[in-house]
């Protein structure tokens, strides 16, 4: 029985890694239900709006690294971050003018809107394809300082046989992602604008009623959904890495997490958020070390003792998913469902 | 209905046909009928995917998974058994899925039957934790020694090696199980949550064709699923053959690949004949103004005593039959599985801009698309190549912008797919040949 240490593997492969990853989920689940409260449907291009946010991110964290500009030990890339949202701004607002206005004027049923996001979502993903150096490969652009903490300085310090890993870039996720939501938090709970939004979202009659400017409303969602988008997704790549198709096949977990925590409910999207990100992460661990270090000394049990490979991790977020609109449809916080 | 229209109709695909037999001109007989079997395989896809939306307006994004499941049949279908695997651990492994299927329905009949209480969420809770322990037991073992047969060219189960004919029916079976329980779960909730639900359940599909080595080989592919149509070293072996193109004055061997191409192309076209004709029976019957009745206004119908949600399900089903038979027509003539070329742009969102461009709820409509829109897909890749290489041609050799153009022309089917769905969308939401 060695408990410390058993811990200790499990922070170090389940719980630090699912946080960072929870993290950037809620973020990019946040965007989903935003856009699904405020312009009322789900928007499948946010997958590839993260990805071309991350690889215009990229871009000028190449040329700032170029001029010879860094924040060592911090990444450069979250110096290009702002750079990266503002032209994720105008891309988003582009398509905004000239594809979804339409729409909305005409008062489309909510599952065209769904298909002409399906189309910009192509269209996106060509552009970000397009770009100059950013192709389908992976591309990994996390620089500065590796470790807060690493292995061998943990062992050093703990005299514990397990090392315990943090990398810099998940920490910096966490820190970022916390500053995001309660910046976002802020801006819908405490200002004109923002409380004009809620109440565009919870009832749009009475909202017009009050004189508040539907078209203002969307102009500063898309604006939100952008800078919440390019940052999640740019956290996602200095996490991992990044290429395109991955951020495609992030919709079906950011989605799960926005109706799992309720469509249009931000506190919901980020429950949601850490939930998929845990449950993905744990089903798919296998816990043979940890186990080991529970049971008696010099035993190791005899399978690997995970519960699914992880190339099924889809499957997790979809059995979730599943479960919820069968016993729940509006989410874990209620969420709209209509 | 009027006249005129039908003669846009004919018009149309006079054109589209122009547009394959230029095909054969200028390039050759050989890649037209290749990209003709295709298109008529796309077509029975948007037959399917038209009746789920133009008849229903229920939006499938997992055209792909249904795809693949007919692939799937067909391996399980045409390929020979193999008896090694299945001495080794065939019955184990079909055990184990036994025992994890009895657990889930064990599950829900404990959900169904017993009181809602607390013991009712532990019963459930501990026979799912303890079935799905004893399911991983044996199915693993099973799976282990299987695998273990003579990887590099088995290391499956192999299928029933039955006519590979009878695996078109069995795709659409396998393809409208999975679709009755998505529609099950997801039907009846809001319009969006099939859309998400179908999304998954395709990804889910696809890893599963690629890691369950023993039912598919996975990434290694399943190659040389038996064809029900000659081979091309049969004809030309075979007297009568080389005499009859020696007769028409054409090489044997060119001739004998063609000759395979339209024995497929006719199996194709009585089975997508076959389609119409039910399809257009069940536009025009009574059970079709229905569903386009409860499409147009679900309230209403419902008023009406109409029960919305399973003439949904009903409907889901029957146009994932149709996608599924299609995967296995498609994995039929490839006489292949290859788990890592189904992707979504090419299986899903391909088969929707079929749908749309060619006319939701216009059965004929959807056939035009698949014709159109295949013959882009193949020809948009190089035409765009030659496009980029003319614009570009007053720069200089070397220039960066020309060399970045140039290797970015691969990238512009994606660009022309979201475009072209955009601006039809847009300009002309009723596509080609509109509903009647």
């Amino acid at each position: 029985m060695d408990v410390l240490n058993a811990i200790v593997v499990l922070l170090n492969f389940v719980i630090i890694p699912a946080t960072a990853y929870g993290a950037q989920l809620a973020l990019g689940a946040l965007g989903v239900t935003l856009i699904y409260g405020i312009l009322r449907f789900s928007n499948f291009a946010h997958g590839d709006t993260m990805a071309f946010g991350t690889a215009a991110t990229i871009l000028v964290t190449w040329g700032m690294t170029g001029l010879g500009m860094s924040i060592a030990p911090l990444p450069t890339a979250l110096l290009a971050l702002p750079f990266g949202i503002m032209v994720t701004m105008l891309l988003v607002l582009g398509f905004d003018r000239v594809v979804y206005r339409f729409y909305r004027r005409v008062k489309a049923k909510p599952i065209i809107l769904v298909m002409v996001s399906i189309g910009v979502m192509f269209t996106m993903n060509a552009l970000t394809r397009f770009l100059p150096g950013i192709g389908v490969d992976d591309i990994r652009f996390a620089d500065g300082e590796r470790f807060l903490i690493s292995v061998r300085t943990f062992r050093e310090m703990t005299g514990l046989e397990e090392g315990l890993a943090i990398r810099t870039t998940q920490a910096i996720t966490v820190v970022v992602a916390a500053i995001c939501v309660v910046a976002l938090f802020w801006f819908l709970n405490r200002t004109r604008t923002g409380k004009s939004m809620r109440a565009y979202s919870d009832n749009e009659d009475l909202a017009l009623l009050s004189g508040i400017n539907p078209e203002r409303v969307v102009l500063i969602t898309w604006l939100i959904v952008a800078a919440l988008a390019t940052t999640a997704g740019t956290l996602y790549g200095l996490d991992k890495a990044f290429k395109a198709f991955t951020y495609f096949q992030l919709l079906l977990p950011i989605f799960a997490a926005a109706i799992v925590g309720g469509l249009g409910n931000p506190i919901g999207a980020i429950m949601g958020g850490f939930l998929i990100a845990f449950s993905e992460v744990s089903v798919t661990y296998a816990f043979r070390k940890v186990v080991g270090y529970l049971g008696p000394a010099d035993w190791q049990p005899e399978g690997m003792i995970q519960l699914l490979s992880t190339d099924y991790k889809f499957a997790v977020s979809f059995s979730i998913l599943l479960i919820v609109l069968l016993f729940r449809p509006t989410g874990i916080m209620k969420g709209k469902s209509i | 209905m009027t006249a005129a229209m039908d003669k846009k109709a004919v018009l149309l695909f006079v054109l589209v046909g122009a547009l394959f037999i230029g095909t054969g001109f200028l390039e050759s007989w050989n890649t037209t009928l290749g990209i003709f079997n295709m298109a008529l395989v796309s077509a029975i896809m948007a037959l399917g995917v038209n009746m789920q939306w133009g008849y229903a307006g229920l939006f499938n994004v997992g055209v792909m998974g249904f795809v693949a499941l007919g692939g799937l049949a067909a391996v399980l279908v045409g390929m020979p058994p193999v008896g090694d695997a299945w001495a080794a651990g065939g019955l184990q492994v079909l055990l184990g899925l036994v025992l994890g299927a009895a657990t889930i329905v064990l599950a829900i009949l404990i959900y169904t039957k017993m009181p809602p209480t607390r013991a009712r969420i532990w019963a459930m809770i501990a026979v799912l934790v303890l079935g799905f322990v004893i399911f991983r037991a044996v199915f693993d073992s099973g799976v282990a020694l299987v695998e273990a047969v003579n990887p590099a060219a088995e290391g499956y189960l192999g299928g029933l090696g039955l006519p590979v004919l009878l695996a078109w029916p069995v795709g659409g079976v396998l393809a409208a199980g999975a679709a009755w329980v998505i529609g099950k779960t997801a039907l009846g909730l809001r319009s969006d949550y099939l859309a998400i639900a179908t999304l998954g359940v395709s990804e889910i599909i696809i890893a599963v064709l690629k890691n369950e080595d023993w039912l598919t080989r996975g990434v290694k592919n399943v190659t040389g699923i038996p064809r029900p149509v000659p081979y091309e070293v049969e004809l030309q072996a075979s007297a009568w053959f080389t005499d009859l193109s020696a007769r028409l004055g054409v090489d044997p061997v060119a001739f004998s690949s063609v000759t395979v191409k339209l024995c497929y192309a006719g199996l194709f076209i009585i089975v997508l004949l076959i389609l119409i004709w039910f399809s257009e029976k069940a536009w025009n019957s009574p059970w079709g103004r229905m569903m386009r009745a409860i499409r147009d206004n679900e309230v209403s119908a419902a008023a009406m005593g109409k029960d919305v949600k399973s003439r949904h399900l009903q409907v889901f089903v029957l146009g994932s039959a149709v996608v599924g038979m299609a995967g296995a027509m498609m994995a039929t003539l490839d006489s292949q599985l290859v788990p890592s070329s189904y992707q979504p742009l090419r299986f899903t969102f391909l088969v929707w801009v079929m749908v749309i461009v060619g006319g939701s709820g216009n059965n004929w409509g959807a056939v035009l698309g698949g014709f159109l829109i295949w013959w882009l897909w193949v020809m948009v890749e190089p035409i765009g190549y030659d496009a980029l290489v003319f614009l570009t041609s007053g720069m200089a050799e070397g220039n960066w912008l020309r060399d970045h153009l140039l290797e970015s022309a691969a990238h512009t089917r994606l660009l022309t797919m979201g475009l072209v769905l955009l601006l039809v969308l847009r300009f002309s939401p009723r596509g080609l040949i509109p509903e009647r």
